[in-house]
């Protein structure tokens, strides 16, 4: 029993942040709005972020800036000091990509909503089929 | 379709639970992720480039080819922003609205009348305009010079503190959005023009191209900053450092021009007329 | 990495995640929105990503809050679900 209660302590958090990305795919298939469309879309790029960022994180380790980088003296720098700065590099470049795609996203709206009125997933398919 | 969407939700969730399982401990410092590259990386960062944040030292320097990708994205999404919203032509109806200063009427004119273009009593106003407020725009005016300040803190000492080129840019940015939002946005775009912007985005992106061809031209790699040690006249390491510095700025004002143009475009839908 | 401040910004964070998918005005979850931005700052500057968590103070709660907020004034501010 404190076996299982220990392993569900463990992997918990990583089962919230599976949770957090099902919220936000589940949005973008059941929402008929499509502002909460791209709501949901970017949910789901965060909390992927969210998910890689935590693989890097280490018990007892530091920020990854090294302290005193430009005294005379060259101490030993020990990899187990400091987290792993490679995640915090890749999802760096996922945040501006995902707000790159929130802005071409935003001027689709713009154009789709002054074409057909209205933003409505299902009246813009019925306004299609009229024309 | 909803129900539908819940079993997919629920079916993909659980065998992402079941993936789960085999995960290492949280914070184990024997992870995988953790024992191939990066020791390397934290170990001789500061022996190869002098860079204390290691981040920056990776994002620059080690992985320099994606970050140069990663600008040339945000100049895309500014150009495909430009290109979906904005029009030339008048609006439909033609009329502007304008207001005399010293009684507080608001004058309709239409489209055959003739506007009162640099007159001191009459100033255009928006179709959904506010009156003037002190507060806010004071405080505004105020502020702006602080913030372009410390978004150029950000990017200069990005080698030592969290921080960079990705970030400063975006904070300078908001300094014109603020200002464009408390004041209107035919004030800002006298300030900073749409041909500005434009010109500034293809500015960075040709500031960090152009200091990897730079290199390969003197010799080495392309975006191998140790080339330029002749150039500036110091030692590989040194100039290694100087390189990032130097496409931290192209990627700061790239960034910038681009959260600019998309404010403007996506505020007035646009046209340039009204904003916010 | 304290792991008690951590599971209550997580549970804030699915909290307003669902609050900004079922309210009604749009200007509204534009807002809700812009706070879920700022948590999971917090929930990263609690795990050591100082980095990422500057870039997503000032993109998310920034400058994402803002077209958000251009983009339903241009368009329409009710909504049926």
């Amino acid at each position: 029993m404190d076996v299982f209660l220990d392993f569900l302590i463990s992997k918990a958090n990583y089962w919230l942040y599976i949770f957090l990305m099902m919220i936000g795919l589940y949005a973008i298939m059941t929402k008929k709005n499509i502002v909460k469309k791209i709501i949901g879309m970017n949910i789901l790029q965060t909390a992927v972020i969210l998910f890689f960022v935590s693989v890097g994180a280490k018990e007892k380790a530091t920020i990854p800036i090294i302290e005193h980088g430009h005294d005379s003296t060259h101490t030993a720098i020990s990899a187990t000091h400091y987290i792993n700065p490679l995640p915090h590099v890749l999802m760096l470049t996922a945040i501006v990509v995902a707000v790159a795609t929130l802005g071409v996203a935003l001027a689709l709206v713009i154009r789709i909503h002054q074409q057909y009125r209205t933003l409505e997933e299902d009246e813009i398919l019925e306004r299609i089929r009229e024309a | 379709m909803k129900v539908i969407g819940l079993i997919l939700v629920v079916i993909l969730g659980s065998v992402l639970v079941y993936g789960s399982l085999e995960f290492p401990p949280w914070g184990d410092p024997t992870s995988p992720a953790s024992s191939h590259v990066s020791p390397y990386y934290i170990e001789k960062a500061v022996e190869d480039t002098s860079v204390p944040n290691l981040v920056t030292a990776v994002l620059a320097d080690y992985r320099g080819y994606d970050t140069m990708f990663e600008t040339i994205v945000i100049f895309a999404a500014g150009i495909a922003c430009i290109v979906l919203l904005r029009t030339f032509k008048k609006t439909e109806s033609g009329s502007r609205l304008y207001r005399h200063i010293p009684t507080g009427i608001t004058l309709k004119i239409e489209k055959k009348g003739r506007f009162p273009e640099d007159s001191v009593v009459f100033e255009r106003i928006d179709s959904h305009w506010v009156p003037h407020d002190l507060i806010v725009q004071t405080t505004c005016r105020m502020i702006v010079p602080f913030i372009q300040i410390f978004a150029l803190y950000v990017i200069a000492h990005g080698h030592h503190s969290p921080g960079g080129g990705f970030q400063g840019g975006v904070i300078l940015g908001a300094a014109m959005i603020i200002y464009a939002i408390a004041f209107n946005l035919r004030s800002a775009i006298r300030r900073m023009s749409e041909r500005s912007t434009v010109m500034l985005s293809s500015l960075g992106v040709f500031i960090y191209a152009g200091t990897g061809a730079l290199c390969m031209l003197l010799g080495l790699n392309y975006l191998d900053y140790s080339a330029m040690a002749g150039l500036l006249g110091v030692d590989p390491v040194t100039a290694r450092s100087h390189g990032i510095l130097i496409v931290e700025i192209g990627v700061g004002i790239a960034v910038m021009a681009v959260m600019v143009t998309l404010y403007y475009n996506l505020a007035s839908a646009g046209r340039h007329d009204e904003g916010l | 990495m304290i792991w008690q401040i951590e599971i209550v910004i997580l549970i804030i964070v699915i909290i307003l995640a669902v609050g900004a998918l079922s309210v009604k005005d749009l200007l509204g979850a534009a807002t809700l929105f812009g706070a879920y931005s700022f948590m999971m700052c917090l929930l990263w500057a609690i795990m050591g990503a100082v980095d990422v968590a500057f870039t997503e103070a000032s993109v998310g709660a920034g400058v994402s809050t803002v077209m958000f907020v251009a983009a339903v004034f241009r368009t329409s501010r009710r909504t049926q679900d």
